[in-house]
């Protein structure tokens, strides 16, 4: 059920960046089929059928506890699915272990930011870099050559990525002497130095003011655009999620309400009610 | 104030950052190597005290100071290497072959522990250590056969191709040795993919893992590396102290390694050895101020578990970041000097996370 829109206007008004359209009959690079999990006997998430085109941006909305993040801890298999299939670049991953997920391209940032607090902002992207990493104990204790050519290759790829996003005054500061907008831009940087095909960005508005906001619409667009990375995001700003993502998917109590674009979702009746409540207008 | 210019990015893996630590660590090595001429045999036999502590020490600073994984049972690995390397010698096993599987042993015995230890996180992990430490202990009291149980077992001195180490300073340089080489090891391993993976089991688990960390991996090879320096510091143990018997490693010296890293400074091969320097030094100390102390107070009993105690709590009070965390802010102090802000270092509380659910 792949949709294939070029984006709505509203949405270009917003972000006058070079327009975008979505690449035709491109092969799905994500899908989920049919997921369901339960705790206990609520069911967080009942049935959900979604699939992410290469090169897309594609935004989860719902209201609280509409299984959202659920679905986010689904795909990085930090919760086993009790039904349906996770399907990425063609592969089954409903049962690899987590701690391959980043290695086969999906990387993640948190809700509640889940950075290394104790270390500075270097060495959390260095362990951003760790999925690209063979470790061998022995040469690392003894730090060959090889560790020392692998280990500047790997801060350079870091360093990329501070260029990117503008992270080079905070380089050799701990995280926990940063401000939140900071640390938000550190998750994202230290996701992308997993050199991922698929981010998943849980909440990356939330908490920041307008200003950082538009700075965050802008580098989800340089992500897809100039790293050639697909985007699925959770946002509650409807403004962010109208002016960068190609789809839109409404949640409520673990299930469907609509899917299609983010002017389509916005004025579905359902999508309405569960977010306002009440009778639909 | 030293400005650090970087101009490539062999400046951040180096291990000394700059000239003034090459300096430094150099007129510390020389002092080192120079001591047994200036002190004498009682004085180069407790420093070598120190070196063996501080081996352990390091060992269990890369799992609770690194790893976040706390272990009240580190005796039971020193243990450990302590009877694998005096069986060994005593069968006639060269001294170069049985100091090395001695930390081998050691460190089958830390995969052993990791096993149950990668279902278990902060008081239950530490408890289960605990546990083991007990098992081990009996273990040796009961294989009478090959521990002799009670009875003990007199460590014949170290032999190395057939030079008796039999002298205290000739030890004493064997020790250093061992103690350059570990921490050498364990710096380098700080500073590449296998010790940030430790640093960020220690921060958050479930970021570590969605980054492509395996945590039962990483927690066992911790949980090894750690078991396996203790190891070689329990084989040196046994040398200094000549006779080994179950009672040496009780829990006490599982306590004593703890505190170590504690006092020392959590998350720093430095704090390790500064702890061991503590913990070495305390009863020296203690018994040199003996002498001035007023009778009732030199002359009561338990006086220095009392102080390990009190230091402990007020480390945990008012340094949690221990010796090491102090020198890092006297030293800020004179960088900064007359610029230092009192608030630099004052801690904050982030309140990010949602504490008050838990």
């Amino acid at each position: 059920m792949t949709l294939t829109q070029t984006r709505n206007e509203a949405a270009i008004e917003t972000a006058p960046v070079a327009p975008r359209s979505q690449p035709a009959a491109a092969p799905a690079l994500f899908q989920a089929d049919d997921i369901s999990i339960s705790f206990g006997g609520i069911r967080a998430v009942d049935g959900v059928t979604f699939d992410v085109a290469d090169g897309e941006i594609f935004a989860i909305v719902g209201p609280n506890g509409a299984g959202k993040s659920t679905i986010f801890n689904l795909i990085s298999r930090i919760y086993q699915p009790t039904g349906g299939r996770l399907i990425f670049k063609g592969q089954d991953i409903t049962n690899v272990a987590p701690h391959t997920i980043a290695s086969r391209g999906i990387a993640r940032t948190f809700q509640n930011i889940e950075l290394f607090e104790h270390a500075t902002v270097l060495d959390n992207l260095l362990i951003g870099r760790h999925c690209r990493a063979k470790p061998n104990i022995f040469a690392e204790m003894l730090f060959t050559a090889g560790v020392r050519r692998r280990e500047l290759e790997h801060r350079e790829a870091v360093e990329e990525v501070i260029d990117f996003l503008d992270l080079a005054n905070y380089r050799d500061q701990r995280i926990s002497g940063l401000p939140y907008g900071v640390r938000k831009v550190v998750e994202l940087a230290r996701a992308l130095c997993a050199k991922p095909k698929l981010l998943l960005l849980d909440e990356p508005a939330s908490g920041l003011n307008t200003e950082e906001t538009e700075e965050v619409a802008f580098w989800i667009d340089d992500i897809k655009n100039d790293l050639g990375i697909t985007v699925i995001m959770i946002e509650h700003d409807m403004s962010l999620v109208s002016a960068v993502s190609n789809r839109v998917l409404a949640l409520n109590n673990g299930r469907m309400l609509a899917l299609g674009t983010p002017g389509q979702v916005q004025s579905n009746p359902a999508v309405i009610e569960a977010y306002l409540g009440g009778e639909a207008p | 104030m030293r400005i650090l210019f970087k101009t490539s990015y062999l400046d951040d893996i180096r291990l000394f950052q700059h000239s003034g630590q090459v300096f430094w660590y150099s007129v510390l090595v020389a002092c080192l190597l120079l001591a047994p001429l200036a002190l004498g045999d009682f004085y180069v036999g407790e420093l070598s005290y120190v070196f063996i502590l501080a081996i352990a020490g390091v060992g269990l600073m890369l799992l609770i100071g690194y790893t976040g994984l706390v272990s009240l049972g580190h005796g039971a690995f020193m243990a450990i290497g302590a009877y694998t390397h005096t069986y060994l010698i005593t069968k006639g096993v060269p001294f170069l072959i049985a100091f090395p599987t001695a930390g081998v042993a050691a460190l089958l015995a830390g995969i052993l522990v990791a096993v149950p230890a990668n279902r278990m996180a902060g008081i239950y992990l530490a408890i289960a250590t605990l546990a083991f430490s007990q098992i081990v202990e009996q273990i040796i009291i009961r294989w009478e056969s090959v521990t002799r149980g009670f009875q003990g077992m007199p460590v014949p001195s170290p032999e190395i191709f057939g030079h008796a180490l039999a002298r205290p300073w000739e030890f004493y340089y064997f020790c250093l040795g061992v103690l350059v080489l570990v921490v050498f090891a364990a710096a380098n391993l700080t500073r590449s993919p296998t010790g940030r993976a430790m640093v960020a089991i220690r921060d958050s688990e479930i970021s570590a893992q969605s980054l492509g960390v395996n945590l039962v991996q990483y927690k066992t090879i911790a949980f090894a590396v750690s078991a396996g320096i203790t190891g070689l510091g329990g084989a040196l143990l046994a040398h200094k102290l000549r006779f080994i018997s179950p009672d040496a490693f009780n829990i006490l010296l599982s306590i004593q390694l703890l505190l170590m890293v504690v006092v020392g400074g959590l998350g720093s091969i430095t704090g390790a050895i500064l702890g061991a320097v503590f913990v070495g030094g305390l009863p020296q100390a203690i018994a040199l101020m003996r002498d001035y102390l007023p009778t009732a107070i030199a002359r009561t009993p338990g006086l220095e578990p009392g102080l390990f105690g009190l230091v402990m709590v007020s480390v945990v009070l008012f340094e949690p970041l221990g010796i090491y965390g102090r020198w890092l802010k006297i030293k800020a102090y004179f960088d900064y000097f007359p610029l230092y802000r009192r608030a630099t270092f004052k801690r904050q509380r982030s309140y990010l996370k949602t504490e008050r659910v838990r």
